[in-house]
C-alpha cells in the first residue's frame, strides 16, 4: 500500500485584525451588495429582481456571508456575478440539486436560487417537481420570460402557443407549461407569482418565500424586450393590463383553489397561490441523524468504525 | 488443492486425512438458495483463522431466482485470485451439476444434493462423485415448512466436516448472523448445520486439514470491496453523498444512507445521476468534499457535471463501479471499459484524477487517499474499481482507525481577501473558502463553469483562458510528481513485463508466479494512478522486451485496449501491446499465461 497523502489545513491564512462582531456591524447598503454591472439588455425585467434582491439584503440585514446566491445557465442566471455573496454559476438546469446540496449541508446559511423559465421547466424540469416534493429549505425565482433570450429567441417551455420564434416560425404549437398548477402538482409547500412590473409586489413575495420554512418557490414574469417585446402588458397597468392580486379570501392551504387560481387565462393572479407546512427535508434528515446519534453517543468516529468493523471480523 | 504435506494416515487407518494449503470450492445453485451465505460464513471463518481468502460470484441480472455461483478460495498462504478450477464443485441442481462440471479439476469432488441431481454416467469416472439427499435430510432435521430454506447451513455442515473446519467458531458466525432474529431462528440454522456435520462421510475416502496459517497478523475484517470503499469514505471524514440506485453501485450507496447518520451525515438518493453529481457538488462546494457514484450508463449521465468540477476547481469524489457496457451491457458482470470515460469523459481539456484499486483493501485506502488528493488539488477525483471487486470478499489486517480516520469540517475563520482562482497559487491549486466564510474585503468569489478570473468572474479573454486551461492541468502535474513509481512484481529485467489495473492483480500476480515455475521470465507492474500517470514508468518498461497491458475490455480497432492505448500514447512505445478479454467474466491465471506465450511467439522483432 502506497503511503497516503495526508490531510492538509485548508485556511487560507489568518488576518490580522479582527473583524467585528455580527452585533455591531452596520446593515449592508446596496453598494456593498452590488458586485459586477449586469450584462442584461437595457429594459430587461430582470434588472428589477436583481434591485429588488438588493433591497431584501438591505431591508432583511443579511449579511454577504450567510447567503448563497446560486444560478444554472440562461440570462437570468447570471445573477451570481452581480451580488456580492459566495456564489455558483452552475450547469444548464441543475441549479436546484446544486443549491440542495449547500442547504442540506448547511443549516447556516440562506440559499437563494435563480433562474429562467428553460432552467426550471425544461431542462431542469425533472429537478423542479423533485426539489418541490423534497420540500428542501431554499428560496427559488424563476425569471420568466416566455421565451430564450441567451441564445437569441427560441420557444421555451412557456411560450404561449402560436408565439413566433426561430425554432417556431410558424408559431409555437406546444402546450406550454402552467408553473404554478406544475409546482403545485409536484408537492411545492410555497408557491407564489408576481411580475418584474410591481416591484413592491416583488419584495413582498420574496419576503415571503424567504420566511417559508421549505421549498419557497416564485415565478417572476420578467420581460425580455429584445425578443419578446410587450408579453406581459396585459399584466401592467401602465400599459393598459390589468394587475389581479390573488382574492382575499383565497385559502392558501387548500390545493385545490390554487390549482383553480392558476387556471385563469393570461394574466391571471398574482400573489401566493399555496402555502402549507410540510417538514422539510432539511428537518427529516435532522430528526433521522439525532436519532441515530443518540444510540451511538460517546463514541468518537473512529470509535464507532471500529464497533462497526468489530462484526467483520 | 495444494497438497502441503504427503498424506498422513487417521488413528483408524480407515480413512486418510490428507493437509493442505489451499482449496477452492464452488458453489452452484439458484440466487435464492442462500448460497452467498455459505461463501460468507466460509471467507469470515478464513479471516479468523488468520487465513486468506478470496470469493468470486455470479448473480442473476433478473428480479428474483436464476442459476448463481459463489466461488470461495481460502488458503494457509498467499490468495491472489478465486482460482481457475475449483477442487470441489457443491451442485444443487441438475443445471448446476451440468453447467459447471467444467469448473471442477480433473479428479475433483462433486457433492451434489441427490434428491434434484442424477449423476452422468461419463462423469462419475472422471470426478469422485458425493450424493448427499440435501434437501430431504435438511426438512428432517428443521422441518418442512419453510421450502428448501436451511438446506444452505446443512451443506455447511457437510463441508465443515469434509475439511476439519473449527466448528465453534462456525457455529459462533451463524448465532451472530442471525442474532437479533427470533430465537427459533438460531436453532434452526444450528440444527441445520449439525445435522449436516454429523451426517455419515462413510463412502468419501479422504477428508482434508488446513495447515496452520504462517501468517502473523492481528485481527482480520474480512468484507467485499463496495463495503470496503463505503466504510473508507466515512473513515476518510466524507459526510454527505448522492446517488441513484444502479447495480454494482447501490450497495455502496444503501451502506452509506444506512452508516451516515450516526455520523452526523446524510445521504440522498436523487432523481436522477445528474442531480446526484450535482447535489455532491454542492455540498463540497458547501465546505466538505462529497462523494457520489455510479455505474457505466450513470457516469456516462454525469459527466457534464464533472466538467464543472474540474472547471470550477471542485473537490469532489466520483466513484465508478465498472460492469460490461456499453449502453446497459452486462449489469452485473464485470469489465474495465469504463478509463477512457474516467479519464477522458466529457469536453474541453477537462483533467481530473483517476484511480483504481486493485483489492478490497485497496479499496479502503484509495477511498481515503480519493478524498485527501480532492480536497488537496481542488479537483474531482474518480475511483475506477469494478463488479469483479465489489462483490468479492476478502480478508485483510484491521485499519487502525484511530489513526486513519479525519476529521474535514470546513473553516469558516473569516479571512482578509480571497481570490478562488489565484494564478499565482503555488501549483495552481485553486483554494476555495466556503459559504458561510466572511471575508473582510467585501469581494465574494463565484465557482463558475465558465472561463473566469481570479475571482471567478466570466472572461473571453485569450490570454486568461490559456492560463486558466495550463493552471488545471499543472495541478495533475504538481500531483504526478508526489507518486511512487509501483514496484515490479519479479526481476526488474526480462522478456516479458505484464501491466495490469484495477481487479486484475491477484490474477496476474499469480500468473507471473505460475510462468516464471515454468521457467518463463515474466515480470508484472500495478498501475493504481491511472491519472495522472505514475513517474518513471519507461525506466520500469526498459528492463523488457515485450510489454503486455493485461486488461478486461476490448482489443480496440488497433490491437490494444484502454490502458495501453494511454500508454502508447504517453511513451509512444510499440511493444506496448494488449492481453484483452471481454466476456464478462475475470482473468483466469491459464489464460493470462497462454495468451502471453502466444503473444510472444506471434510477435515479429521490433526495433
Amino acid at each position: 500500500m502506497s503511503s497516503i497523502i495526508t490531510a492538509a489545513p485548508m485556511s487560507d491564512g489568518n488576518i490580522a485584525i479582527a473583524p467585528l462582531p455580527d452585533s455591531e456591524r452596520k446593515p449592508l447598503t446596496k453598494k456593498e451588495i452590488a458586485a459586477d454591472h449586469p450584462t442584461w439588455c437595457p429594459g430587461c425585467g430582470d434588472f428589477s429582481v436583481l434591485a429588488l434582491y438588493f433591497k431584501l439584503i438591505e431591508k432583511r440585514k443579511l449579511w454577504h456571508e450567510k447567503i448563497t446566491t446560486i444560478a444554472g445557465i440562461g440570462c437570468s442566471s447570471r445573477f451570481p456575478y452581480f451580488v456580492q455573496s459566495h456564489g455558483v454559476h452552475y450547469i444548464h438546469g441543475r441549479a436546484l440539486p446544486f443549491a440542495s446540496g449547500v442547504s442540506l449541508s448547511r443549516p447556516d446559511l440562506h440559499v437563494f436560487v435563480f433562474g429562467g423559465d428553460g432552467d426550471a421547466f425544461s431542462i431542469g424540469g425533472n429537478h423542479f417537481n423533485h426539489t418541490a416534493r423534497k420540500n428542501i429549505k431554499l428560496t427559488y425565482v424563476v425569471m420568466d420570460n416566455f421565451v430564450y433570450g441567451l441564445t437569441k429567441k427560441q420557444t421555451s417551455p412557456t411560450s404561449p402557443i402560436g408565439f413566433k420564434s426561430k425554432t417556431d416560425i410558424w408559431g409555437s404549437m406546444d402546450q406550454p407549461i402552467n408553473p404554478m398548477k406544475q409546482a403545485i402538482a409536484a408537492g411545492a409547500t410555497f408557491v407564489a407569482r408576481t411580475t418584474h412590473s410591481n416591484p413592491n409586489h416583488v419584495l413582498q413575495m420574496m419576503e415571503a418565500a424567504m420566511d417559508h420554512d421549505g421549498f419557497g418557490f416564485i415565478e417572476c414574469l420578467s420581460e425580455c424586450v429584445e425578443f419578446y417585446e410587450g408579453a406581459f402588458d396585459a399584466s401592467n397597468p401602465r400599459k393598459g393590463g390589468v394587475f389581479n392580486t390573488v382574492p382575499a379570501d383565497h385559502d392558501v392551504t387548500d390545493e385545490i383553489a390554487a390549482y383553480k387560481l392558476a387556471d385563469a387565462p393570461f394574466p391571471g393572479y398574482f400573489g401566493l397561490f399555496y402555502k402549507v407546512n410540510r417538514p422539510t427535508k432539511n428537518a427529516n434528515e435532522a430528526r433521522i441523524n439525532a436519532g441515530a446519534m443518540e444510540k451511538v453517543k460517546g463514541l468518537k468516529d473512529w470509535q464507532l468504525l471500529q464497533k462497526t468493523f468489530s462484526r467483520l471480523k | 488443492m495444494s497438497e502441503a504435506t504427503t498424506v498422513s494416515a487417521s488413528t483408524g487407518g480407515a480413512k486418510k486425512i490428507s493437509k493442505i494449503s489451499d482449496a477452492v470450492i464452488r458453489i452452484a445453485g439458484n440466487s435464492q438458495d442462500g448460497i452467498q451465505a455459505i461463501g460468507g460464513f466460509l471467507a469470515r471463518l478464513a479471516g479468523r483463522s488468520k487465513q486468506e481468502v478470496m470469493t468470486f460470484m455470479t448473480i442473476p441480472s433478473t428480479i428474483s431466482g436464476g442459476p448463481s455461483i459463489f466461488q470461495v478460495r481460502m488458503g494457509s498462504g498467499e490468495v491472489l485470485s478465486a482460482g481457475d478450477e475449483a477442487d470441489m464443485l457443491i451442485a444443487f441442481y441438475q443445471h448446476s451439476y451440468e453447467n459447471h462440471m467444467i469448473s471442477l479439476k480433473k479428479g475433483g469432488i462433486v457433492l451434489y444434493d441427490s434428491d434434484h441431481v442424477e449423476p452422468r454416467l461419463e462423469w462419475e469416472k472422471e470426478y469422485h462423485h458425493l450424493g448427499v439427499p440435501i434437501s430431504g435430510l435438511t426438512v428432517e432435521a428443521i422441518g418442512g415448512t419453510a421450502k428448501d430454506k436451511g438446506k444452505n447451513l446443512y451443506t455447511l455442515g457437510l463441508v465443515a466436516k469434509m475439511f476439519d473446519l473449527d466448528v465453534p467458531k462456525l457455529t459462533n458466525l451463524i448465532a451472530e448472523r442471525f442474532a437479533g432474529k427470533d430465537t427459533s431462528v438460531v436453532n434452526n440454522a444450528l440444527a441445520a448445520f449439525h445435522a449436516g456435520y454429523s451426517y455419515s462421510l462413510g463412502q468419501v475416502l479422504e477428508t482434508y486439514q488446513f495447515v496452520e496459517s504462517q501468517k502473523q497478523t492481528g485481527h482480520q475484517v474480512v468484507l467485499n470491496g463496495n463495503e470496503a470503499l463505503g466504510y473508507g469514505l466515512i473513515a476518510a471524514g466524507v459526510r454527505f453523498g448522492a446517488g441513484y440506485p444502479i447495480t454494482p453501485w447501490s450497495d455502496i450507496m444503501e451502506l452509506l444512507r444506512r452508516e451516515l447518520p450516526k455520523y452526523g451525515g446524510t445521504f440522498v438518493q436523487c432523481e436522477d445521476e445528474i442531480a446526484s453529481i450535482s447535489m455532491a457538488l454542492g455540498a463540497s462546494y458547501a465546505g466538505r468534499v462529497a462523494v457520489t457514484g455510479s455505474s457505466g450508463p450513470g457516469i456516462s449521465l454525469k459527466t457534464e457535471a464533472l466538467g464543472w468540477g474540474v472547471m470550477a476547481e471542485m473537490p469532489l469524489v466520483v466513484v465508478d463501479v465498472q460492469r460490461g457496457g456499453p449502453s446497459t451491457g452486462l449489469p452485473t458482470n464485470v469489465e474495465q471499459s469504463d478509463l477512457n470515460i474516467a479519464v477522458f469523459g466529457g469536453h474541453g481539456d477537462c483533467p481530473r484524477v483517476v484511480l483504481a484499486p486493485a483489492n478490497v483493501e485497496e479499496a479502503f485506502y484509495t477511498a481515503i487517499e480519493a478524498v485527501n488528493i480532492a480536497r488537496q488539488y481542488s479537483v474531482p477525483v474518480i475511483i475506477l474499481t469494478d463488479q469483479a471487486i465489489a462483490t468479492r470478499i476478502e480478508a485483510f489486517p484491521e485499519p487502525d482507525f484511530e489513526k486513519i480516520c479525519q476529521d474535514i469540517s470546513p473553516d469558516l475563520t473569516p479571512v482578509a481577501d480571497h481570490k478562488p482562482y489565484d494564478l499565482a497559487a503555488p501549483n495552481g491549486i485553486a483554494r476555495h473558502v466556503a459559504p458561510g466564510t466572511r471575508i473582510l474585503s467585501g469581494k465574494y468569489p463565484v465557482a463558475t463553469g465558465l472561463e473566469h478570473d481570479e475571482m471567478g468572474h466570466p472572461t473571453g479573454s485569450p490570454k486568461l483562458h490559456m492560463q486558466m486551461v495550463a493552471k488545471r492541468r499543472k495541478k495533475l502535474q504538481a500531483l504526478a510528481a508526489t507518486l511512487r513509481t509501483p514496484d515490479i512484481y519479479g526481476p526488474p529485467e526480462g522478456n516479458v513485463l505484464l501491466v495490469g489495473w484495477g481487479s486484475t492483480q491477484g490474477p496476474i500476480k499469480e500468473a507471473v508466479d505460475c510462468a516464471r515455475a515454468a521457467g518463463d521470465s515474466l515480470s508484472s507492474v500495478h498501475i493504481r494512478y491511472i491519472n495522472p500517470l505514475p513517474p518513471d514508468l519507461e525506466k520500469v518498461f526498459a528492463g523488457f522486451n515485450h510489454i503486455f497491458v493485461v486488461e478486461m475490455n476490448d482489443e480496440g480497432l488497433y490491437g490494444y485496449g484502454q490502458l495501453a492505448a494511454l500508454l502508447r500514447a504517453r511513451f509512444y512505445d510499440p511493444r506496448i501491446r494488449g492481453i484483452n478479454k471481454a466476456d464478462g467474466l475475470t482473468f483466469k491465471v491459464r489464460e493470462i499465461v497462454e495468451r502471453a506465450r502466444e503473444t510472444v511467439a506471434t510477435s515479429i522483432s521490433k526495433m
